[in-house]
């Protein structure tokens, strides 16, 4: 025992010296990284391409799960601490941490005139005009339908205009047929049941801009438990989980265990890995309410921080990876939508995209342009967490039958203007 | 009255008595509930993805046969066929769609035949899917994760070993003002579960600037109560007419510490020691919030972090979990006796 | 071996002279803060201090991460998380969640704590007997305990989910299959074998290590007195036992209140917050949920602390009363 121990001793205190963290090099830029496909792989090659043409910079790309984008990341940057860039999605929330790099870049017409659109999501004020990063990517949250076992129960497949109601009866028709265990899930997220709240006319803002709850959000809580109750939503993904942790849906349809799944864009990629040729999968528009058919707009943004010791070095790096021919190739190999105003014109080519991926990205591009007004509001408000968490936690309550539907409703409301109240202290 | 009386008495006849075999069967029970889950993991953490999918599963990790036929790139699964007139036989599937698949025989690639799926069978073989433990090396920078687990497991136990006997020492053998409210207040924080100073913690960490750091997973860890507790125990019981020997031959507190109190209290320091290893080796939310860089991750933060990802890909997340057991068994194996039988004579007496 | 020797002697005398020093400075009895030194400091400012900015987390509000940069709120974050219109009825508390959490755990622990302790008890009584290979079985019960909660977690998930083993069981012996981690009822079932599976080892070696320091000449004498055996079991082994049984209901009963790991990997606090226990409903208030609520969090984790404090305080009480009575006996 003392053999290994002091053996131990002396490794111990060499490794010490090796394992002394190593003070980053001005110059060096790290970048903590998320993906859903290989967006964190790709960069990492034009980073090394950033390396070979501006020697003594380095690029260090962490990849880590989405978990500490949303839970650890925001607790490093209030203490002070964290990397100099980072690929977001709470926009609006970590808003106060961004670094402005307009003085870095080298062509800010170039930016405003790509960009423009949606820079305004990443300024803390509406005021302001820096620049903070760009956005990776155009999102849309939107369903993805089991085209094979539609055709297998010979029903036809709802067309544009079809309501919820409609989609959702097919769906159990398509279930029963072919002894799928659900019609349909929805993602575990506030976020994605946002769209249809605004298709059934839920107003999200009140006339001062505040979050409001109102009829057509009640009628989509109601909707929702009613087809959990009645068996046509997979209880697994939103009765599986307690709080509002996210959980998406598309394991379950991979797996063809519903027919049809409201998610979003960014998974065309990983359907197409893993799906392959199991079965022929489309995206739909999404499905009408008397209001609206929309989804909700996002994505992720590539932001600059404040934390960053090297702002020069981050502006350029941001400058590379946002030109278009590298934009370009980012989006044609991670098979997302271009938040690229000239890209978005011109069309990108996906080399590895299957035609069914080609098509879902269509599908979804074309989309674009049926968005509420409100979902835009939405998605570019700070406190939209206040509004999507609790509503998770509460309709999986609603559904599993600790309250009604009623209940959930009043608490939603409550959690939410605590939250507000607490943010804006 | 019998039945009781396996209770209370060890039996002393060379005959098995029935209440003796009534022990070995509950023995035999905990074994199979203990174990079975942990073999059952080991077997499906073989298997390939494809084959952890089906239902109902097997225990031994079978995989369907493919087969290379002419005018497709990728091999095809293989599956035995029964056919109309009841004959069987063996035929690579295009593909399946809902309940009807297509399929070809491979000798005759161009004639499709259109089967429901409750007519076919998968041919099997059993295969072994080790591509699920080289892939994860491949993944993650597996050996820089073990190495950092490695470190923080051995360091930290040994800096626990010291500064815990040292306060258990101070603690039992000592009589200072305020001995009683150290002792006190290091037991009363074991009302406080981890997790709960989680941002505190943080922050402290944090403004010493060891964040990013594995010191800054090692050093917040050492002091642990529990190990205090269990290491006073144990000296209580060491004569102190010892140390009055020592003192009186002009030994100082510190050779009396190092030469006496240490080598006396080897078997609590040995239980310290195992729990140290255990505690270290499988922390999870201090790595969590301290390391965020992913050249000091460890194999747990690994793990754990990667599950959101993984959650689907249950033939990853499977060979993971085994790999982060394996060290934890190896030491286990090797120490048991010293483990059972440590916790046995430092138990609180 | 020579090395070996070398590097601890090299050790040893590094510090011999500095604590030969401070016992002459500060004489024989201080001597002893030195020893507790290290382990205070490190203690008091990764423990202590961390528990005092929680205070401080506890009686201000907001979102700020930095405590000095929150808001004074006084008592507004413990009002806020006791406060019910009606005290009868949970949906009508404002933090019903707290409450639910609260109530969960009290069950969970009272539940969990009697079968393994009674289990541990049981299967000490068991390894306590003349068998073969007493060592490996001691190591069989022991090995889960040495795995970390969310491993566990993982093997059992894996296990219940409705494509798993046991419900390939199910289907075999032709019954249907059950929903063991979407029913409350379930998955609340199995929080507490999940967690006596994992835990069960450990108290076990306690108890049988208790077992085995009775003298043999106390059940000869009993067997002389031809003493019934449940009555030996109550009148000479537990109370020699009481010590150990003790220790392990203490241990059980504060490492069941706090409770978090393994659950939340198993169900996360699913369905709904059928098995949401009170250190998750902190960890989520604080630390998951991107508005963070550190001042709620901090004020729940110092009502959990207290309560654990009242418990075990209760139970040494209640146990040292007992024990008393029955040597007054």
């Amino acid at each position: 025992m003392t053999t290994q121990v002091s053996k131990t001793v002396i490794a111990a205190a060499v490794a010490a010296f090796l394992s002394i963290p190593v003070v980053a090099q001005a110059g060096e830029i790290r970048v903590m990284c998320y993906q859903d496909g290989i967006e964190c792989d790709v960069t990492a090659e034009q980073a090394k391409r950033f390396e070979a043409a501006n020697p003594g910079t380095k690029v260090v790309i962490d990849v880590v799960p989405y978990k500490t984008i949303v839970e650890q990341l925001p607790v490093q940057l209030a203490a002070g601490q964290g990397p100099d860039i980072a690929r977001v999605t709470d926009l609006g929330g970590l808003s106060k941490y961004y670094l402005d790099v307009s003085a870095h870049v080298k062509d800010r017409a170039y930016w405003e005139s790509n960009f423009g659109a949606t820079l305004p999501w990443l300024r803390p004020t509406a005021s302001d005009k820096g620049i903070y990063g760009f956005m990776s990517q155009l999102t849309m949250t939107g369903p993805f339908v089991n085209k094979t076992l539609f055709e297998q129960a010979k029903v036809a497949l709802p067309g544009p205009k079809a309501t919820w109601d409609e989609w959702v009866e097919a769906a159990r028709k398509v279930a029963k047929a072919t002894q799928t265990p659900a019609a349909l899930a929805w993602d575990r997220s506030g976020h994605r049941f946002a769209g249809p709240a605004i298709s059934y006319g839920a107003k999200i803002f009140d006339a001062k801009g505040d979050l409001v709850l109102d009829d057509g959000y009640k009628t989509t809580v109601n909707k929702f438990v009613a087809w959990h109750k009645d068996g046509a939503m997979l209880k697994e993904v939103w009765a599986g989980s307690g709080g509002s942790s996210y959980a998406d849906s598309i394991g379950e349809f991979k797996n063809g265990r519903v027919a049809m799944v409201l998610s979003g864009s960014w998974q065309i990629n990983r359907l197409q890995k893993d799906i392959g040729n199991a079965f022929d999968w489309v995206a739909v528009p999404n499905p009408c309410g008397p209001a609206a058919c929309s989804g909700i707009p996002g994505g992720a943004a590539w932001v600059a921080l404040k934390t960053s010791k090297s702002p020069k070095e981050v502006g350029m790096f941001l400058d590379f990876i946002a030109s278009e021919a590298n934009y370009a190739e980012f989006t044609g190999k991670t098979e997302n939508i271009p938040a690229h105003a000239g890209l978005a014109r011109k069309g990108v080519p996906y080399p590895g995209a299957t035609p069914a991926a080609r098509a879902a990205l269509a599908s979804f591009s074309a989309g674009v342009a049926t968005l509420s007004p409100v979902a835009y509001q939405f998605q570019g408000y700070k406190f939209n967490r206040a509004m999507m968490l609790p509503t998770v936690a509460r309709v999986t309550q609603a559904i599993v039958g600790e309250m009604s539907s009623d209940e959930a409703m009043t608490k939603i409301g409550a959690d939410m203007a605590d939250a507000v109240k607490q943010a804006q202290k | 009255m019998r039945t009781l009386a396996f209770f209370t008495r060890t039996r002393g006849r060379h005959r098995l008595d029935w209440t003796d075999w009534l022990s070995y069967l509950y023995l035999g029970v905990g074994l199979f509930t203990l174990f079975a889950p942990i073999v059952w993991l080991l077997m499906s953490s073989l298997k390939t993805e494809s084959a952890l999918g089906q239902f109902p599963p097997t225990f031994l990790p079978y995989s369907q046969k493919t087969v290379t036929v002419a005018g497709h790139d990728k091999p095809l699964p293989l599956f035995t066929v029964r056919q109309a007139d009841g004959s069987l036989r063996e035929m690579a599937q295009m593909r399946r769609i809902g309940i009807m698949a297509t399929l070809v025989d491979p000798a005759q690639p161009t004639q499709e035949v259109r089967v429901n799926i409750n007519d076919r069978k998968p041919v099997s073989e059993l295969t072994f899917a080790w591509s699920n433990y080289t892939d994860l090396f491949a993944k993650f920078s597996f050996g820089r994760y073990l190495w950092n687990s490695v470190f923080i497991t051995v360091v930290a136990t040994l800096l626990t070993l010291l500064i815990n006997s040292m306060a258990a020492f101070a603690l039992s053998k000592y009589q200072f003002r305020g001995q009683k409210a150290v002792f006190l207040l290091i037991i009363a924080t074991l009302m406080i579960p981890p997790t709960i100073i989680l941002v505190p913690v943080f922050l402290v960490i944090n403004s010493v600037g060891l964040l990013n750091s594995l010191w800054g997973v090692i050093l917040p860890a050492i002091a642990t109560p529990t190990g205090v507790f269990l290491l006073r125990q144990y000296m209580l019981t060491i004569p102190d007419e010892l140390l009055e020997a020592a003192r009186m031959d002009h030994a100082s507190e510190w050779r009396i510490y190092w030469k006496i109190i240490l080598p006396l209290s080897a078997p609590a320091l040995a239980v310290l020691a195992i729990f140290s290893v255990m505690w270290r080796w499988n922390d999870f939310l201090l790595p969590l919030i301290v390391l965020s860089k992913s050249e000091v991750f460890t194999l747990q933060l690994a793990l754990n972090s990667f599950q959101g990802e993984l959650n689907t890909q249950w033939h990853y997340l499977l060979a993971m979990t085994v790999i982060t057991l394996v060290p934890i068994t190896l030491v286990f194996a090797f120490l048991q006796k010293y483990i059972t039988t440590g916790i046995a004579s430092a138990g609180v007496k | 071996m020579h090395g070996v020797d070398r590097l601890l002697g090299g050790f040893f005398n590094l510090f011999e002279p500095l604590f030969r020093a401070a016992q002459r400075w500060l004489g024989l009895s201080r001597l002893g803060w030195l020893f507790v030194g290290p382990n205070l400091l490190v203690f008091g400012l990764f423990t202590f201090l961390p528990i005092l900015i929680n205070l401080v987390y506890a009686s201000t509000g907001g979102v700020k991460l930095m405590p000095l940069e929150r808001p004074f709120t006084g008592a507004e974050n413990f009002a806020i998380l006791l406060e019910c219109r009606d005290y009868l009825d949970i949906q009508s508390c404002r933090k019903d969640v707290f409450w639910r959490a609260t109530f969960n755990t009290a069950k969970f622990s009272l539940i969990q704590v009697g079968l393994m302790v009674g289990l541990s008890l049981l299967t000490a009584l068991v390894l306590n007997r003349k068998i073969v290979g007493r060592g490996f079985w001691r190591g069989v019960f022991f090995y889960p305990v040495l795995l970390s909660p969310v491993v566990v977690a993982l093997i059992w998930k894996w296990l219940l989910q409705s494509q798993g083993v046991f419900n390939a069981g199910l289907l075999a012996a032709g019954a249907s299959s059950v929903d063991w981690l979407l029913d409350a009822g379930w998955a609340f079932f199995w929080t507490v074998f999940v967690s006596i599976w994992a835990h069960m080892g450990f108290y076990t070696l306690i108890l049988l290590a208790g077992l085995q320091a009775i003298p043999k000449d106390m059940y000869e004498a009993a067997q002389l007195d031809a003493a019934s055996p449940w009555r030996t079991l109550r009148r000479i082994t537990l109370p020699l036992l009481m010590p150990n049984l003790i220790v392990v209901l203490v241990l059980a009963l504060i490492r069941a209140v706090q409770i978090f790991d393994e659950v939340f990997v198993l169900t996360g606090g699913g369905p709904g917050s059928a098995t949401t226990f009170i250190v998750q409903f902190i960890y989520q208030t604080g630390f998951a949920e991107q508005i963070h609520l550190y001042g709620l969090a901090a004020a729940a984790s110092l009502l959990l602390a207290l309560g654990l404090i009242a418990l075990t305080l209760a139970q040494l009480r209640l146990t040292r009363a007992s024990e008393a009575g029955q040597k007054a006996r």
